[in-house]
């Protein structure tokens, strides 16, 4: 069907985003392709090794599922979107295709290496997610392609993360965001994934940050450096949330916080956490 | 100039606050102007129209939406609930009895919207925290009370409707 309709059509999900856009008259498509009453494509299932989430599954029921309990960034991410109401309506793969540079689902999943199945009427692929976003709202689905579902690799022992944004009040998009992943062994560090939000045109993953983590000990220092290293590497524009330097300096802090918690949660402690608003 | 085409409408069946309706709709038709237009149920509001205030909030098949930024379609073979349903027989539902005994409300425009988020969060949890109310009733902005009495006023819903 969007083949045939070509480059005038819209695939419709929750529409949470799509809906308000073509309010204000930025989107205005000739075509809405309804996915809402299209079958088998809601499901969060839990594989041993991997977890698959349906593209049309609702934020509301990935914060309630069992692998939001046990990978805690991902119930981080999918409690914090917008409010209950949007959350209830708003789906991950919209989310994803809509490639907001706001949007909270790329840093987390960023930091967890997922993947995205992708189908059209050549077939199905599978991107990596750091393949997916090209551009502020731009993902690399072709016109007369569908976000299928997102797959999940279950983090290793000793490796638990967190996702932290920061909002002005809960129904809108975050100033800033920062989505840290750690494995830990022992006190040191093994690996690290720290990925920004909102601070740039697409998530941006900061390999210095976690450079000065991989192979350390989680401290106020090393910390520090990363929280340092996020700072320079964002590249926020200046907004109603916000001047350039002000998002730098909010965005170290978010990094700052996040694996602190990441940490202490690698560790086998539990610990709730809600983004902050001002 | 466009010329005058023929208006789509979709048949949809839904049942708003237990009355079924067999309907068509433009397939534009948002649910918020099936409720207030069609259905001529104006106790739902229109806060913001943009998603943001939560003053349209109705429940679909039992879940808080944002009535303006969902389509009427999107109801077909589903059940709504709007602050018309929530009385029975002239007895206000425990939750409103709360917002007006607790001062819960000023000038009564976020109030259904309100109503509705508060009724969600009670049906899953019967004594929520303070954390767990913040949570719920996020999505809903009130620009006169200062929340406080909302606070209060879900409070004493939820006991009322523990005892109950």
């Amino acid at each position: 069907m969007l083949s045939q309709l070509g480059a005038d059509a819209k695939v419709l999900a929750g529409g949470q985003s799509l809906i308000p856009l073509m309010k204000l008259r930025f989107a205005n498509p000739e075509h809405l392709v309804d996915l809402n009453f299209v079958p088998g494509l809601s499901y969060v299932t839990n594989g041993d090794s991997q977890l698959r989430i349906g593209a049309l599954t609702r934020h509301a029921e990935i914060e309630d599922s069992e692998i939001a309990a046990r990978i805690p960034i991902l119930h981080d991410c999918a409690a914090g979107i917008a409010d209950v109401q949007v959350r209830n309506r708003g789906t991950v793969g919209g989310s994803l295709a809509e490639a907001d540079p706001s949007g909270d689902w790329g840093p987390v999943l960023l930091t967890l290496a997922a993947e995205v199945r992708c189908i059209g009427p050549k077939g199905e692929r599978v991107l990596p997610i750091s393949k997916f976003f090209v551009d502020a709202y731009t993902s690399a689905l072709a016109p007369n392609e569908l976000v299928s579902e997102v797959l999940v690799k279950s983090p290793p022992k000793g490796s638990s993360g967190a996702y932290v944004a920061f909002k002005r009040s809960a129904p809108v998009y975050a100033s800033a965001s920062a989505a840290v992943q750690l494995t830990l062994e022992g006190d040191v560090c093994r690996e690290a994934a720290i990925v920004l939000g909102a601070v740039g045109l697409m998530p941006i993953r900061v390999q210095e940050a976690e450079g000065a983590l991989r192979g350390q000990k989680i401290t106020p220092q090393t910390t520090a450096q990363a929280a340092e290293a996020a700072r320079a590497a964002a590249d926020p524009q200046p907004d109603m949330r916000g001047s350039a330097e002000y998002k730098r300096v909010l965005v170290a802090g978010l990094v700052k916080r996040a694996i602190e918690v990441a940490a202490r949660r690698a560790r086998g402690e539990r610990v709730e956490i809600t983004h902050a608003y001002c | 100039m466009p010329t005058a085409e023929k208006i789509e409408r979709v048949p949809i069946d839904v049942k708003v606050n237990g009355k079924p309706h067999a309907l068509e709709v433009e397939p534009r038709t948002l649910l918020v102007e099936l409720l207030r237009e069609t259905l001529d149920l104006t106790g739902t509001h229109v806060g913001c129209d943009t998603s943001y205030c939560g003053a349209c909030t109705v429940l679909l098949n039992g879940k808080a939406v944002k009535s303006c930024t969902v389509f009427a379609v999107h109801a077909d073979q589903g059940e709504v609930l709007t602050v018309e349903g929530l009385a029975k027989n002239g007895d206000l539902h425990p939750i409103q009895a709360a917002f007006g005994e607790n001062y819960g409300l000023q000038c009564g425009y976020c109030t259904p919207g309100l109503l509705l988020s508060t009724y969600q969060l009670l049906d899953g949890n019967a004594d929520p925290s303070e954390k767990d109310i913040r949570k719920a009733i996020a999505g809903n902005t009130c620009r006169c009370t200062g929340y406080q009495n909302i606070f209060k006023a879900i409070k004493a819903a939820a006991r009322q409707m523990r005892k109950a």
